[in-house]
């Protein structure tokens, strides 16, 4: 390849098309996403970014587009931006968090009904479903919850990543990422069953079972490591359900 | 055909003793039938004001749910649910204008244009089973057990809706007679047990309700039936307010119809949850020899 041939090459610029920041008209460069973008246009960022990896719901974005009436959400880190789309952030939306002592509850229903009673405010309107940008059925898991079934709000608010868009939506003024967590907290803590071989591993180990394998570990030499390593037996890609290693001495 | 089953927020938490007596004798009964693997809060109470539609949303919410899964009947237990969700449904079916504004409103689900029929336990059981057949299923007659039919508001009205003559309902007496119970009339079976003026004005509330009771009472019933956890709430859970203000009141047991059917189909009185009622109610089906055990 020639030196001209690389000249042209970095000649060529993404096209820019017309975004709408808060209102104000910016010419940017289409591939970038919303985040890079709203940066590009000269804004910086102090709140509403995190991970900009698409997992931690810091800059929930709501966005329109010409011609339709529909109101879009997305993750600014993961939307790329298109022509004329009218957008802004919002990194925070109040919604009030109730107080409670967690040692307190037991996991019946009624203790969330009594910490957030405006969950009967629910009208099913289906707003806050419509406005996840992580697709999580939020009206159902508020439905979940007023039919007392804890567990599966738990389930169904698994992805929420807390951006508080739902909570901007309501039509009945519900804090639901606030009540969806205590619900999962309330399911981790005290609905779902414990394992019950835990308590007997650790138990092993507090009497001293695997004392004598780690003590021979720790005394090897790299070399002699590496080759215990190297050579240590694996449980096969294909092996089935019936499968156990020939040492068991540690199982 | 198997029919979609609606259970309702309060039958999942509070009113456990009305479904789980409910369900147990649609096995009995050899009722087929599908519990909506998705349904929100029915809306509780059906909106007075013309323009209120939002609040018309829930209930044809659920609807659009019963017809997705390709069912055409949906069959409720509590009358409040009952009532809501056949109010939306004849909205839907006969107002054009307002059912366009839900349906556009509600862009994220097919049109609903009132195509699914809403029944109760009740009449379905007199339509579609037939007492006869629930007599010849009847293995505990509930001899000389004096009940008296306490229909409540929202099976008979609006008369739309009504799943009996409002003015003279005749469904729970027939049902009760089936069950083998001497039934006892009394002139305040379709008074409102008070409903939700027990939040707001519980003094009026509680005065109607006993008015109620001891009309049921004077008359001489033993237990009342119901269908309605609010009712439930107002006439049983609220009793010992009632007797606490007024003088006159007398104790009286109160049932989820489908409890004195369980009783009547000869099913474990555990399924039926009787310690959700009034602790006289045990008392009084034991006393009666309906079911066994040691009376506590």
């Amino acid at each position: 390849m020639s030196s001209t041939e690389v000249a042209v090459k970095t000649e060529i610029k993404a096209r820019l098309i017309p975004v709408y920041i808060m209102g104000k008209k910016y010419e940017v460069p289409e591939t970038l996403t919303i985040m890079k973008a709203i940066e590009y246009a000269g804004y910086k960022y102090i709140r509403g970014c995190g991970c900009r990896g698409g997992v931690c719901g810091a800059c929930s974005t709501v966005y329109r587009k010409p011609g339709d009436y529909k109101i879009h959400v997305g993750l600014a880190c993961q939307t790329v931006v298109e022509p004329d789309m009218y957008l802004t952030q919002i990194p925070f939306y109040p919604a009030l968090r109730g107080t409670y002592d967690f040692t307190e509850l037991t996991g019946k229903p009624e203790e969330i009904f009594e910490i957030y009673p405006e969950l009967f405010r629910c009208v099913a309107c289906n707003a806050c479903t419509k406005v996840c940008p992580m697709d999580v059925q939020v009206m159902d898991y508020i439905a979940a919850l007023k039919q007392g079934d804890i567990q599966k709000a738990a389930e169904l608010s698994f992805d929420c990543i807390q951006c508080g868009l739902c909570a901007s939506r309501c039509m009945g003024e519900l804090p639901q990422y606030h009540i969806a967590q205590l619900a999962r907290r309330i399911s981790g803590a005290y609905l779902t069953p414990r394992a019950e071989h835990l308590k007997t591993m650790v138990a092993n180990i507090e009497t001293g079972r695997f004392n004598e394998g780690l003590d021979k570990l720790k005394a090897m030499d790299e070399n002699t490591l590496k080759k215990t390593y190297q050579e240590r037996e694996m449980e096969p890609a294909t092996a089935g359900e019936d499968w156990a290693p020939k040492d068991n001495q540690y199982l | 055909m198997k029919i979609s089953y609606y259970p309702g927020c309060t039958l999942k938490t509070k009113a456990k003793n009305l479904e789980r007596s409910a369900l147990a004798c649609f096995d009995a009964l050899g009722i087929e039938y599908e519990e909506l693997p998705r349904w929100n809060c029915c809306g509780a109470v059906y909106s007075l004001a013309d323009d209120d539609l939002i609040h018309i949303i829930a209930p044809v919410r659920d609807l659009i749910r019963v017809k997705e899964r390709g069912l055409d009947t949906v069959m409720t237990l509590c009358s409040m649910c009952y009532n809501t969700l056949a109010r939306a449904n004849e909205l839907m079916k006969n107002n054009e204008e307002k059912r366009y504004t839900i349906n556009t409103f509600m862009d994220e689900e097919p049109d609903y244009a009132g195509e699914v029929r809403v029944v109760h336990f009740l009449d379905y059981l007199r339509d579609e089973i037939g007492w006869d057949k629930l007599k010849e299923k009847i293995k505990v007659p509930l001899n000389d057990l004096k009940v008296a039919p306490y229909y409540g508001c929202t099976l008979l009205r609006p008369r739309e809706v009504a799943l009996d003559r409002p003015d003279k309902p005749t469904v729970i007496r027939t049902f009760l007679e089936t069950l083998g119970a001497i039934v006892v009339d009394f002139p305040s079976a379709t008074v409102c047990c008070g409903s939700y003026q027990v939040l707001g004005n519980p003094e009026a509330a509680l005065k109607v309700s006993h008015g109620i009771l001891d009309d049921a009472v004077k008359n001489g019933a033993e237990a009342l039936a119901l269908a309605c956890p609010l009712c439930d709430y107002n006439l049983g859970f609220r009793q010992d307010a009632i007797l606490n203000s007024f003088t006159d009141a007398k104790e009286i047991p109160v049932y989820y119809f489908t409890q004195l059917m369980a009783v009547a189909l000869g099913i474990d009185p555990a399924v039926s949850h009787f310690e959700l009622n009034r602790e006289s109610s045990l008392q009084l089906l034991r006393d009666k020899k309906l079911i066994s055990g040691a009376a506590s």
